[in-house]
Parts: structure tokens; sequence; C-alpha cells
């Protein structure tokens, strides 16, 4: 399981590195699907038949919307000098090295806390939560429902899908004031 | 489109929909939900769009219809929760229906109804996002 | 061991994309990939060996579960995923309109 994991998260990885360096906006987009629906594989592996049909779902209604604005606008993407030659002798550009630099410190100071943080879990199919027992043994007899999942998302946590209808009530509001064209006077 | 493109969406259209009907309906026993099955309605929704264009289908100039769709759907989200307060005991936000047999249709107390809600929120909010920043558009780009 | 490495590693990349382009699709690209390893990785710690989904059924002997409550997690924050990448997306339809490019160092001027 470890390994069939591992392999389908490197192809996500190589599909994100792509879709950030492409020179067509059009290909970038294509490629950040590489990423979407490769979590979905992995969805299904972890058992997790829920969070599958949302994510497949979800990706490709925001690949259709972002096609749509990219389509109207510009499909070009702006060029960047790595090496830049003053007299015959070529120096690096003085932006690419800054950009470089500052992802190496902020990968350095994000890796230690993660090593921190990784010496508390298990290997991967060993980790128990806290609460893993006491929601699996009561969920059914507490709640009714068959699907533990449903059990655990409308009744224990039931303020998390209130907070979550209320965030996409508050987003579709926001686009609808952002796009609006001349207010009345 | 092509009137492939066309004839074979006409034919498709209806069954999307009763199969996120389905999942809806029968969050409580099989995997699926409020969210899964709003957002496959949503989808049907946006390929009937995307299918035959906004003019063939008449589409008025505002969005105004599936905002109050929205709306109603998390008003009786709340109405539901209120609910508890008021019928079932003191406390708001908990399940007060009574719970039958587990794996029955009609079980899980205010579980389904809940699902019902979300689900109809969740299609409208997605077929508004979608209707504004794809079709109605060209309003601010003009 | 070692997934959580790759989750890492694709952060990472996202974490990049984010800090270092100039466009602002590329922008919005970078934030994608960081919120899908943030999901890969909530769905890797639920996960218990030779373990079934969370559903019972009839006539069921005694089998190992997977944990429901880090799919509960996940399940909102696709859906707020959604809803924050399209109101970035509405922002960037305004600004192509007003500066006629995407490109964020010529967007800079205060007044408005």
């Amino acid at each position: 399981m470890e390994i069939t994991l591992s392999i389908i998260i490197v192809f996500m990885i190589l599909g994100a590195i792509y879709a950030l360096n492409a020179k067509d906006l059009l290909s970038a987009l294509i490629s950040c699907g590489i990423v979407g629906y490769g979590l979905v594989i992995c969805f299904l592996l972890l058992q997790a038949p829920d969070l599958a049909i949302v994510q497949i779902v979800v990706e490709t209604i925001t690949l259709v919307i972002m096609v749509a604005v990219v389509l109207s606008s510009s499909r070009e993407e702006l060029k960047e000098k790595a090496v830049v030659t003053v007299d015959g002798v070529s120096y690096i550009h003085q932006r690419y090295l800054i950009n470089v630099i500052l992802v190496v410190v902020f990968a350095l100071f994000l890796l230690y806390f993660f090593k921190e943080s990784i010496y508390t879990l298990n290997h991967l199919g060993e980790h128990v939560t806290r609460m893993s027992t006491a929601y699996i043994d009561k969920a059914a007899q507490q709640t009714g429902s068959a699907n533990l999942v449903t059990g655990v998302v409308f009744d224990f946590r039931g303020y998390d899908t209130l907070g979550e209808a209320t965030i996409l009530f508050t987003a579709v509001i926001g686009i609808l004031t952002i796009l609006r064209a001349k207010g009345r006077k | 489109m092509t009137p492939i493109v066309k004839k074979v969406t006409q034919l498709v259209v209806g069954l999307i929909f009763l199969y996120g009907i389905y999942i809806i309906t029968h969050g409580h026993l099989t995997p699926g939900g409020g969210f899964a099955g709003g957002a496959v309605i949503a989808g049907s929704f946006i390929l009937l769009v995307l299918a035959y264009g906004s003019d063939v289908l008449k589409l008025r100039k505002r969005e105004e219809g599936s905002s109050v769709v929205e709306s109603t759907g998390i008003f009786i989200f709340l109405a539901l929760a209120f609910g508890a307060l008021f019928i079932g005991t003191g406390i708001f936000f908990t399940n007060y229906l009574p719970k039958g047999v587990i794996g029955e249709l009609v079980s899980a107390g205010t579980i389904p109804l809940y699902n019902i809600a979300v689900g109809i929120e969740v299609a409208a909010a997605l077929f508004t996002i979608f209707l504004a920043l794809v079709i109605y558009k060209e309003e601010v780009l003009k | 061991m070692i997934t959580y490495l790759l989750c890492f590693v694709l952060f990472l990349v996202g974490l990049f994309g984010v800090l270092t382009k100039r466009n602002i699709i590329k922008i919005v690209i970078g934030l994608m990939i960081m919120e899908l390893s943030l999901f890969l990785f909530f769905a890797l710690i639920g996960y218990v060996d030779s373990g079934v989904a969370p559903i019972i059924v009839k006539n069921m002997g005694k089998v190992k579960f997977v944990d429901p409550l880090p799919q509960a997690i996940v399940l909102t924050a696709i859906v707020i995923g959604l809803a924050t990448n399209a109101m970035l997306m509405a922002i960037a339809i305004r600004l192509y309109k007003k500066y006629n490019t995407f490109d964020i160092r010529k967007i800079n001027s205060l007044k408005g």
C-alpha cells in the first residue's frame, strides 16, 4: 500500500512542477488537473468514498471556471530572465537569485518543524487518534445512521457544518459584489 | 456546440439529476451526503448551460432565481436548528426526532432533513458562482 | 514515513509557486496545490491497516473501521477551497479589466 501511494504522489509532484513552469496558461491549467484527479485515486485507496465523490466534481467545476476566465483574457505567460550578459561576462540575474534563496530559507525553516512533529506519528496505518475508538463505538447507537461519516458531520460536529454553510453563502455574496457594474447613483 | 453534444446532453441530463437526488436522500445509508449530492446536481445544470448556450435557454440578465433558491436552502437549515429549541429538549441544534431502526430509509432523526437542506444550498451556490463568473462577466469586461 | 515526506514536498512545490511567480493565475494554481497536499495529509493520518470504509452493513462480522474524524474535517474543507478559489478568480477578472495584464509588477497605481 505504501509503495502504490508513493508512486501516485510522485506523479502528482511531477505534474505540479510542470504546471508552475509551463509557457502557456492553458497547459498549466490542464496540468493542475493531474494533481486533482490523482488525489481522487489516493482517496479511493485510503477507503474514503465520500471524499472521492466530492473531490472529483469540485475539481471539474474549478477547472471549467478557470479555463473560461483564461480563454477570454490573455493566454501568454511572461518570460523571466535567468542569465544576463553584460560586456561579454554573464551574471545570474538578481531577482532570480533572490527567489531561489528565499525558497531555500523557507524550506529549511519548515523542515525543522516538520521533523519535530513527525516523531510523534507512527508508521502509515498504525496511528490511532484519541477520539476514534469513542466515535466508532457510539456513533451508530447515538445518532442512528449507518454511515458513520454523515453521523459525525451532522450530529457530533454539527457546528462545523453550520460554519461551512455560512462561508459558502458569504463567498457568493462577495463574488456578486465584486463583479457588479457601476453602482446606482 | 455540435449536434452530437446537444443530443447526448438531452439524453443524459435527466439521469444525472436523478443520481444527485439519490445521493442526497440516501446520505445516511451509503457514501455521499449533502455536499456530494449538491455538487452533482450543480454539475448537471452547468452541463445544460454549456451545451446549449445562454441565449437559447433565454437566461435573464441577473442571477435572481438561483440566489433565492440558495437563501431558501439555508433558511430551512436554520429553521430546523431553531426547532430543537422549541419542540424537543431546550438545547439548540440537537437531534430531536425519533431515531428508528438502523438501516431503514426513514431513520436517524433530523439527519435526512439536514442533508436535503444542505444539498439545495450547495447546488444553488455553485450554480450562482458559475453564472456570475462565466456567463455574465461580459457585462464587466465590456 | 515516506508518504508523509512526499506530501511535504508537494506542499513546498505549491509554496514555491505562490512566492516567486509573477502571473496571478500561477499564484492561484500554487494555492490550489497547497490545499490539495493538506487534504492528502489528513486522509493519510486516518488510515488503519486492512480497514474498510466506515459504513455499517447488515450481517457484518467484526471488522476494523478506518477513522471517520479526519474524513469529516476534509469533507467541509474541500467545498470551502472551491469558494476561496472562485473569489480569487473574480478579483483577477476585475484586475484584468482595469490594467489589461495579469502581471503583478505592473499593478501598482494607488488611485482608483
